[in-house]
């Protein structure tokens, strides 16, 4: 038997409404109990001391962009995995923009060989809709949820074809597995490359009507309705967008909704208001909308209407990024920077609390996906985060574990830092950055919030 | 403190009402190949001119006022002024263009600089290169100024961050083209003494126009009222958030206008029709003899070209007595002479923003 215990945090566990300074006990990769009793200790044991600190499930991200196989140049599975677990995050769902995309049982194979031998976070496989992600024709629906494929999206291309939706919506009814759809109307976002609204008035850049969203998720959410079948909505970003799922979840509708922090993150300042610089950096889906806007998202992360927040991570090639804002692709790392963000946008601001942020960024991922993760509940996976959460940093892209250096945050001050990445019991990630603060005194001043 | 209205003595409205004052610049010369008179001294910071937005309005003033001065030390932008010997100007222009591409050169060959000349078709760019790549080559070859033109908004933003010499934006997609805003004000100007107060109407396809938006910005901050005047698919409600005010009757608001710019629908910049037909544009927007008889008499007709005519201007109106059309194609020349000798100062100080 093989035991680690995590002693003297602060651990936060939302699937049993835990919070308080407590002790881990993961026995053999598995969560084994909670404040052991010294002599039900393993005898072949190592200790972490996290004073200071909080301990939480690891973090869930429902779509991560690894872009292997095909788009190496952006991405690959052994650097996206290594940036996930430096972000806190034990398990992530890639998103199935591959190339070939993985519509295949042969692809979702492969993928999750990789990253089994990257031995980093976990990896599930979302699966693709549509055929080619041609947004017609189904694909291999059973086939690839048999391979292991845990849910189906074309995104970051939305589901335009309302049949193919309702058809899908049906169909996986009989695997239990939830369609994603990242909500939008192409042809009333044709071109665009930020938010439509003034500052893309005066700076005759292509806009992004809200209005594509807003329509998407009243199509989905009433399709959703219609046909029973599992949906999950995001990234959302609009206000249109939290008033139709606040009214279809009053109604008791069975839809799950996500955002993702950058667009969450009015005190750093991302607004459309960053696109005056014309910087690819700031050229992110969903795009950096004007203040109203963030401002509704951000009261939908309080009261829930946003169930989960999600990485937004979209890698692309340095070479891409440094286009014009036309010919440059919409993307960005956000694998190591989104829980930062999160910490210090909304708990550091008094906004939430430690409970709800990791329910918004573990316990309600996993639930949505339907995967085994975001709980400390014993016999649950030793899949454990520890954040330092007053410590704070400087946003260095050249120091990612990432592939990918865009971000709307170089040079950006962030409060809160991952520590230690256990997964299954084996210390996956350390902040070398850190080392100090592990022999910092018990009595560390409590922070603000 | 820098007094917006006199530079180093001499001001635009009593050189406008009154052509005494320069009698004794041009008269210096008037008949030598080359003049030699110097510019008057002026305060200016600036490296780059990439858009009027964040221009002030003692800036526009600057840029007015040496536009007026180097037309009439040219005797009409005809002579040369060897007031830049030995700088290089460089064209970069990503997108088609014959009249500003042409007064660019003129201007600085007019001033003594050479030039050089760089399009994109059958160039690098067609072979891979980026345009930043392309733009940091040239500069390499030993450039001042690089004169860009490109489809995509805040490419000369870009530029001004990668490159160490001054970046002129000689159109960036929908987004400014200082230099044709400050010419359509310098006609202006000549014609009616003065801009504030002044009622400008910019008719036709806003949406998709770097002519109003460096236009509205100029006119705004030296007090003019403006309209933006055309089909509510190419005039957003949201200009009136920006001090514009809005129009979608031509006939209507005619009457109140001291001048009309008149804007062409930008075909190539548009994926989806903004309206029916040409016909139908044409009637309810063309500037035709019959809206002639309804305007005031003293009108200015204008357009940045090239015109469609029958499409947005009718050729009597457009040939007719009171369009200065010809009159802004040789002050842009004046004007780009202004701002590549403003900028080259701006260089030379060291401090260039």
């Amino acid at each position: 038997m093989k035991g680690l215990l995590i002693e003297g945090g602060r651990l936060v566990d939302p699937s049993q409404s835990i919070d308080r300074t407590a002790g881990l006990l993961i026995v053999d990769g598995v969560v084994a109990a909670i404040d052991p009793p010294a002599e039900s200790l393993p005898g072949d044991l190592q200790r972490i001391d996290a004073r200071g600190c909080i301990v939480a499930p690891g973090l869930v991200d429902l779509a991560t962009e690894l872009r292997e196989p095909g788009r190496e140049e952006d991405e690959m599975i052994e650097t996206g995995v290594a940036a996930a677990v430096a972000g806190g995050y034990t398990s992530i769902l890639c998103a199935a923009n591959t190339d070939p995309p993985i519509d295949s049982p042969g692809t979702v194979e492969l993928v999750r060989q990789k990253a089994a031998a990257a031995n980093r976070a976990r990896v599930y496989v979302i699966g693709c809709v549509s055929k080619g992600r041609n947004g017609e024709t189904m694909a291999e629906l059973g086939l690839l949820s048999e391979a292991g494929a845990v849910a189906f999206s074309d995104s970051p291309r939305p589901l335009p074809n309302s049949a193919l939706l309702r058809r899908a919506l049906d169909y996986c009814r009989m695997f239990n597995r939830p369609i994603f759809d990242r909500p939008g109307v192409p042809e009333l976002s044709h071109g665009g490359v930020m938010h439509e609204g003034r500052v893309s008035l005066v700076l005759g850049l292509s806009g992004l009507p809200t209005e594509a969203e807003d329509l998407a998720v009243a199509r989905d959410v009433r399709l959703a309705e219609a046909t029973g079948g599992r949906l999950h909505v995001g990234p959302v970003s609009t206000m249109g967008a939290i008033d139709m799922l606040r009214r279809v979840k009053s109604r008791g509708v069975a839809v799950t909704a996500s955002a993702c922090p950058h667009n969450l993150a009015l005190h750093l300042g991302l607004t459309d208001e960053s696109l005056r610089w014309f910087d690819a950096r700031y050229k992110v889906h969903p795009p950096l909308r004007s203040q109203r806007h963030i401002e509704t998202l951000r009261d939908s992360i309080v009261d829930g209407t946003i169930d989960a927040l999600q990485s937004g991570h979209m890698p692309r090639a340095d070479e891409k990024k440094m286009d014009d804002l036309d010919s440059s692709p919409f993307g960005q790392s956000s694998l190591e920077t989104s829980l930062a963000v999160a910490i210090t946008e909304l708990v550091h601001t008094g906004l939430i609390d430690w409970l709800t942020l990791v329910r918004r960024m573990s316990t309600a991922p996993a639930e949505i996906a339907g995967i085994p993760a975001g709980s400390l509940k014993n016999g649950a996976a030793g899949d454990v985060v520890i954040i330092d959460p007053a410590k704070r940093w400087t946003v260095d892209p050249t120091l990612f574990a990432s592939h990918c250096r865009s971000t709307p945050l170089a040079g950006v001050d962030l409060y809160g830092k991952v520590r230690t990445t256990i997964v299954g019991g084996d210390v996956k990630f350390e902040d070398s950055l850190s080392e100090a603060v592990a022999h910092s005194p018990l009595e560390t001043p409590a922070p603000c919030w | 403190m820098f007094d917006p209205f006199i530079v180093s003595g001499f001001s635009i409205l009593a050189q406008v009402r009154t052509s005494v004052n320069n009698d004794a610049i041009v008269s210096a010369t008037p008949s030598s190949p080359a003049v030699t008179a110097a510019p008057p001294a002026v305060a200016w910071e600036r490296r780059h001119l990439l858009e009027l937005e964040s221009l002030s309005a003692e800036e526009i003033r600057t840029l007015l006022d040496l536009s007026l001065w180097m037309k009439r030390a040219t005797d009409g932008c005809r002579k040369k002024m060897p007031l830049l010997v030995g700088k290089t100007c460089a064209n970069l222009f990503f997108e088609n263009s014959t009249r500003t591409r042409n007064s660019f050169s003129l201007a600085a060959k007019r001033l003594g600089a050479d030039t050089v000349e760089f399009s994109s078709s059958g160039s690098s760019v067609a072979k891979g290169e980026t345009f930043v790549d392309t733009a940091k080559t040239i500069e390499a070859m030993g450039v001042d100024w690089v004169v860009t033109r490109h489809r995509t908004p805040g490419t000369p933003h870009l530029l001004a961050r990668e490159l160490g010499c001054s970046v002129l934006n000689a159109g960036d997609g929908p987004h400014e083209h200082p230099t044709q805003g400050l010419l359509d004000m310098l006609t202006i100007l000549e014609h009616r003494g003065q801009i504030e107060g002044l009622t400008v109407a910019l008719v036709g396809d806003i949406e998709h126009s770097r002519t109003a938006r460096s236009n509205l910005w100029g006119l705004r901050k030296l007090g003019a009222r403006v309209i933006v005047c055309g089909p509510a698919t190419l005039v957003s409600r949201r200009w009136t958030e920006l001090g514009v005010e809005v129009a979608h009757d031509l006939d209507a608001i005619l009457p109140e206008c001291d001048v009309l710019n008149l804007l062409r629908i930008q075909f190539e910049r548009q994926s989806t029709p903004p309206f029916p037909s040409i016909h139908e544009y044409a009637l309810r927007y063309a500037m035709n003899g019959r809206r002639m008889r309804v305007a005031r008499k003293d009108i200015l007709i204008m357009a940045p070209g090239p015109i469609n005519r029958g499409v947005e201007i009718t050729p009597e109106v457009a040939d007719g007595p009171q369009s200065v059309i010809l009159d802004q194609v040789t002050n842009g020349i004046a004007v780009r002479m202004a701002a590549l000798w403003l900028l080259a100062q701006g260089a030379e100080q060291g401090r260039g923003r």
